[in-house]
């Protein structure tokens, strides 16, 4: 979508009770761009990243992730467009990597041929067929990887990422983020590490207690 | 993808994870053969009394640990998993028909492996078995439906669903006392049967309506 702001918020406040998570929150991220965004514990980092995934609404203020207007129905159509990679992982703890791999691309309309390829891509095509529930945290991140690389999002949301990941892993974190770029999506990363995503970042922005500076 | 295909992916989802965590079938399912053997012992080997409140307390098992069934750790159901789904395009109509109908496969078995211990240890008097085969279904239904959206109001939030489930689900707990009654004195059933299956409808209706709301994630 040339010209178009995949992400374009204007005063974007969440408030849950007692507390004003998010504050006048306004942030545009245009096509092959990556932010870096960063921040205390507690600063409503996540926060932002559930409301760029649609899977918040906004208390006040609104706007549009790839196209669709916040806080309209619009947004489910626009969802399997977005993939965020957060602290949990959405794997299925029963399931073997293969068999998680085969039902989001169920669930997803992907081609399941493609399950395995994305799994040897990240390394773990020798452990395919090893329960979540028994593999390693850094096992379940690549895993989370190679569900991205099936789902080929225009908006990919990280929260912490590089958490547990060993030097080889962090660079698959860059090959995944320029595969979203190069097909002219956009990618949020949250980190508290700053030096480990430098290389990576088009530009920062920094959340203070629910404000956004934007570098 | 349409929803039956989403409900058929989701479905087979929670019965495969019931397969292999076993938690219905080796933990609840005995438990409850348990709890129908350890009253007997209670109230002493009077084989009158017990045929009589035989049906009676098989109902009230299968309420008591069909609330353990539905709010057992079903596949997918974590706030990341729900995200994931939600992602996916997931309708959370489509969960929560899933999560409803592998609750009541489960209770359905549940009921028929302790509806067998509670006809050896009670002996009950029953007339017309064909209409059990209507009510264990239609019980099943109702309280899987039941139990999933009290689950999803109570969001985790500890005994909350099962406070919710119990006084709710006594529309169902009555049509299938009564029903069993009827079956005991053999007079006609139907009209509890219709009951059931009206209650059934109400909460089908009530869980697809609600679903999208209590998902919370319609920004």
């Amino acid at each position: 979508m040339p010209g178009q702001h995949i992400v374009d918020l204007h005063g974007v406040a969440v408030r849950r009770p007692g507390t004003l998570i998010l504050r006048e929150v306004s942030l545009q991220v245009a096509p092959g761009e990556v932010i870096g965004l960063f921040g205390a514990n507690g600063s409503g980092k996540s926060t932002l990243l559930r409301v760029l995934a649609t899977l918040e609404r906004p208390s006040a203020g609104g706007g549009t992730v790839l196209g669709a207007t916040l806080g309209t129905d619009a947004v489910e159509s626009i969802r399997p467009r977005i993939a965020l990679v957060a602290h949990e992982p959405a794997l299925l703890a029963n399931l073997s990597l293969e068999e998680n791999l085969r039902l989001f691309a169920a669930l997803g309309g992907r081609a399941s041929g493609r399950v395995m390829p994305v799994l040897v891509e990240v390394g773990l095509g020798g452990a395919a067929g090893r329960r979540a529930a028994i593999c390693s945290n850094g096992m379940r991140r690549r895993a989370e990887f190679a569900r991205v690389a099936l789902a080929e999002p225009d908006l990919l949301l990280l929260d912490e990422a590089h958490v547990g990941l060993d030097v080889a892993a962090g660079a698959l974190i860059g090959r995944i983020v320029a595969a979203v770029t190069d097909r002219g999506g956009a990618v949020v990363l949250v980190s508290h590490e700053r030096e480990r995503v430098e290389g990576l970042i088009d530009r920062s922005a920094t959340l203070i207690d629910g404000r956004l500076e934007v570098g | 993808m349409t929803i039956w295909r989403q409900i058929a992916i989701l479905f087979r989802l929670q019965l495969r994870d019931e397969m292999r965590t076993g938690e219905v079938t080796a933990v609840v399912v005995p438990f409850g053969a348990i709890a129908l053997l350890v009253i007997p012992m209670a109230v002493g080997i009077e084989t009158t009394l017990l045929s009589r409140i035989g049906p009676g307390l098989f109902w009230a098992v299968v309420l008591l640990f069909g609330i353990v069934v539905t709010q057992r750790r079903t596949a997918a159901a974590s706030p990341a998993h729900r995200d994931a789904l939600s992602l996916l395009g997931v309708d959370p109509a489509a969960r929560f028909a899933a999560t409803a109908l592998a609750s009541a496969i489960l209770l359905l078995g549940f009921e028929i492996a302790t509806g067998l211990a509670m006809i050896v240890l009670y002996d009950p008097v029953v007339v017309g078995w064909g209409w059990l085969a209507m009510v264990l279904p239609l019980v099943a239904l109702g309280l899987g439906m039941l139990g999933t959206v009290a689950g999803s109001v109570a969001d985790g939030r500890g005994p909350l669903a099962p406070l919710l489930v119990a006084p709710l689900a006594i529309p169902i707990l009555l049509g299938a006392a009564q029903a069993s009654e009827g079956l005991r004195l053999g007079v006609g059933i139907l009209r509890w049967v219709l009951v059931l299956a009206l209650v059934d409808v109400v909460l089908a209706l009530v869980g697809v309506l609600t679903a999208r709301p209590l998902e919370g994630t319609s920004s």
